[in-house]
């Protein structure tokens, strides 16, 4: 059994290809200590993010979705960002109803140059999540529990 | 029914019709076909009519069972001469329609009266103990519903009878018509629009929240009429529910999917649904799916202030952006 089963949150991070996925190298390239707990999924630019793939990702067992950018003005196809920040902050206020916290997901900007920034991100983000603990599972072997707990809840 | 006031509503509502038979009337010569409302099966229930001939048009009946959003049929219908009867509701649909160049301007007609509000089928059901089969009779005043159904008569509160979207209409007017049939009511903006119950369900528990939407769920028969009745669910073979490729759905009988798939309707809803209810209309389960969409609306209402379905020149809120957003305030880490 790995040594972080039970310590560590499923993260599901989208990161564009120009910036934040460059950032997160840089904070490799420079040994900066971050916690281990997100995946990251590298897209060609935030407007290629549909916002349900963040539900989808909730829905089917991750705890947390950070979804990461070019800085606004600063993105490679000028314009990406601008219509992502839009459709993301809608996902983001509409989360509460379906039952999940709006702090599990987050959207933000980082450069490639900013690995400083990028381990901040980071390590925050992963603090709010296991502050909030492992989401509602429907499916799977963790459902069970969630749903008795639901069940006595109503 | 002894309410003179009721009386002379109805009156009023047969004045309309004669006026709006006339209109459909004079404009029927120059179109293929005027899709309105007319009696169904029993006499609690209307049913889309299809007029093509004139004689058509005397079997034109408006009332509050006048349920169904007519729009939805106009995309189907492109490239045909087709007139429209049209609450304010459904105007709205054919406002959005227009805008998104789903169908052209100079191909419809559209005639308007003025809507005192439609029936929940769900809520006369539930009065009526749960089945509505034989209705041997059925009577409407602005006040009073009487039903007689297996030898039983019941008299049923129109107040209480009517759909929630009805009893916080704020467009019951049409908002674009080339005829308009009777006297306007008067129409509200999207400043007095009514999330009560939105917020009401946000201040449960999270818990709460997840456990009420997985028993709702969990009688979904996947049936996706809510799709299909949507005026604006316009992708038909190219659905998302449907797709392999990405494979957004899968075939199961889990309530994670069909969880899924209404949000997946209401985010493809953002910003262009006008809240005309007809997803929870035609749910045969009765599962409160325009919750979703108002929560939607209410976001993009706050977020942009806009609303869908009153100006057909408008840009939609996600088809545009400003380099300063004014109520979006991003996270500090």
């Amino acid at each position: 059994m790995p040594v972080l089963t039970g310590k560590e949150l499923r993260i599901v991070g989208f990161l564009c290809n120009w910036c934040s996925y460059g950032g997160a190298d840089t904070a490799g390239i420079g040994r900066f200590n971050q916690p281990t707990d997100l995946r990251i999924i590298k897209v060609p630019c935030s407007g290629r993010i549909d916002p349900l793939f963040v539900v989808k990702a909730l829905m089917n067992g991750a705890d947390g979705v950070l979804v990461s950018g070019c800085h606004p003005r600063d993105c490679h196809y000028a314009e990406g960002n601008f219509y992502a920040r839009r459709r993301l902050e809608i996902m983001h206020n509409f989360l509460p109803i379906i039952g999940y916290e709006p702090e599990r997901f987050e959207y933000t900007w980082v450069s490639a140059s900013e690995g400083q920034r990028w381990q901040q991100v980071v390590t925050s983000f992963t603090e709010q999540i296991h502050k909030l603990g492992p989401a509602p599972k429907i499916l799977g072997p963790e459902a069970s529990d969630t749903l008795s707990l639901m069940q006595a809840a109503l | 029914m002894g309410n003179p006031r009721s009386e002379s509503n109805k009156g009023d509502q047969v004045k309309f019709q004669e006026e709006l038979k006339d209109n459909i009337r004079k404009a029927l010569p120059e179109l293929d076909v005027v899709i309105g409302w007319c009696g169904s099966f029993d006499p609690l229930h209307a049913t889309p009519h299809f007029m093509r001939r004139e004689e058509d048009i005397d079997k034109l009946e408006i009332s509050p069972l006048s349920v169904h959003n007519l729009a939805t049929y106009l995309p189907g219908l492109r490239g045909k001469k087709v007139g429209i009867v049209v609450k304010g509701c459904d105007s709205r649909s054919v406002v959005e329609l227009l805008q998104e160049n789903l169908i052209n301007r100079e191909d419809i007609t559209i005639f308007g009266f003025p809507c005192t509000g439609v029936v929940d089928q769900s809520k006369i059901k539930k009065a009526l103990g749960g089945h509505t089969g034989n209705i041997e009779f059925c009577d409407m005043s602005e006040s009073v519903i009487v039903i007689k159904s297996e030898d039983k008569a019941y008299t049923l509160p129109m107040a209480e009878m009517l759909a929630d979207k009805c009893s916080s209409c704020r467009y019951p007017d049409a908002v674009i018509s080339d005829y308009f049939a009777g006297e306007k009511i008067g129409n509200k903006g999207e400043e007095d629009a009514d999330y009560a119950a939105v917020e009401t369900f946000e201040n449960l528990s999270v818990p709460e929240r997840f456990g009420y939407w997985l028993k709702e769920f969990d009688r979904c028969i996947r049936c996706y009429a809510c799709r299909n009745a949507c005026p604006l669910c316009v992708c038909r073979d190219h659905c998302a529910a449907e797709s392999r490729d990405p494979h957004w759905l899968s075939q199961e009988n889990n309530v994670r999917d069909k969880l899924m798939f209404q949000v997946i309707h209401a985010y493809h809803l953002a910003g262009r649904c006008t809240e005309c209810g007809e997803c929870q209309r035609a749910c045969p389960v009765d599962i409160p799916v325009l919750m979703f969409k108002q929560k939607m609306n209410k976001e993009i209402r706050d977020t942009f202030q806009y609303e869908a379905g009153v100006d057909p020149e408008a840009t939609p809120p996600l088809l545009s952006f400003k380099m300063k957003e004014e109520n979006i305030t991003e996270k500090v880490w």
